[in-house]
């Protein structure tokens, strides 16, 4: 989310956009992946064009983003979908160098002549 | 060093990680197939791993939790679909309830371990892949929010030094 360019009207936009329990409860499930309308809109006791409209003010606020795919549109948090992945990518890398370095930790504790198991 | 290479695909929403390691191939194998052993690298620091079912065999599963500092205990599950000792194993890694079973929603990772003997020393390649951008996502996030919050402040280290370069 950038929000280091903000003007007034953009703040305003912003928290508006937030105040409501329902918007913030769809920016929260869009950060973590793609929804279509229909998919959000199925999660609230509220009609389709309702949910519809809480996306487009967080589109304007640039909370999220819509993007067509097929006949559906999807909404996402509004930060770039392959951004996002190599994020989750590195710290997911980050997590098997660690592993790696635990294992090579233990293969230096035991002793090297024999490869069974001594306990 | 012990990784010696380590290449993400987002596209492929792929991790490839080259090790090598100072012990012959029988010993390395012996970290995947042994739970007690497994269970002193798998988890990171301060989320121990226990294993309480680890059937090594071809469609066997493994099941463990992760006991975290607040003593809650987060679930896994592994299933083998692939195990060509000592120079190989294919595991689906995914989250499991309470109970042990399975979470489908979320989906799983596939892991091909490979080892190669170098002499005396392995050669470990891990290879990692997701079925979509939506379960990676779904299963990585989820990952770092119920049992790696300690590890998320090494990698924000990590991070912070790949972006300086």
């Amino acid at each position: 989310m950038v929000v280091d360019h903000l003007d007034d009207a953009g703040i305003d936009r912003l928290f508006q956009a937030l105040a409501d329990p329902t918007r913030r409860d769809i920016v929260r499930r869009v950060t973590l992946g793609g929804y279509s309308v229909s998919g959000l809109a199925a999660l609230y006791a509220m009609s389709f064009a309702a949910v519809q409209k809480h996306v487009a003010v967080l589109e304007r606020a640039s909370l999220v983003s819509k993007e067509k795919r097929g006949r559906e549109q999807i909404v996402r948090g509004n930060h770039d979908g392959l951004q996002n992945v190599r994020r989750l990518l590195d710290e997911y890398e980050a997590i098997w160098r660690q592993r790696a370095e635990r294992i090579a930790d233990i293969l230096a504790e035991e002793p090297k002549n024999n490869g069974r198991i001594q306990q | 060093m012990t990784v010696i290479s380590s290449t993400t695909n987002p596209e492929a929403l792929s991790l490839t990680l080259v090790t090598e390691l100072d012990a012959d191939v029988e010993r390395v194998w012996q970290v995947w197939e042994d739970p007690r052993r497994l269970e002193r690298w798998w988890g990171p620091p301060g989320y121990p791993a226990t294993f309480e079912k680890h059937d090594f065999t071809p469609g066997g599963e493994a099941g463990y939790y992760m006991t975290t500092p607040e003593g809650e205990k987060p679930r896994g599950w592994w299933r083998f679909t692939r195990i060509e000792r000592p120079y190989r194993l294919e595991l689906e890694d995914g989250f499991a309830d309470e109970n042990g079973a399975p979470v489908e929603e979320i989906g799983s990772g596939h892991v091909v371990v490979t080892l190669e003997d170098l002499g005396g020393r392995t050669r470990m390649t891990i290879q990692s892949n997701f079925a979509s951008e939506e379960q990676m996502t779904t299963m990585l996030e989820m990952g770092m929010e119920e049992g790696m919050k300690e590890a998320a402040g090494q990698i924000d280290s990590i991070l912070a030094e790949y972006s300086r370069t």
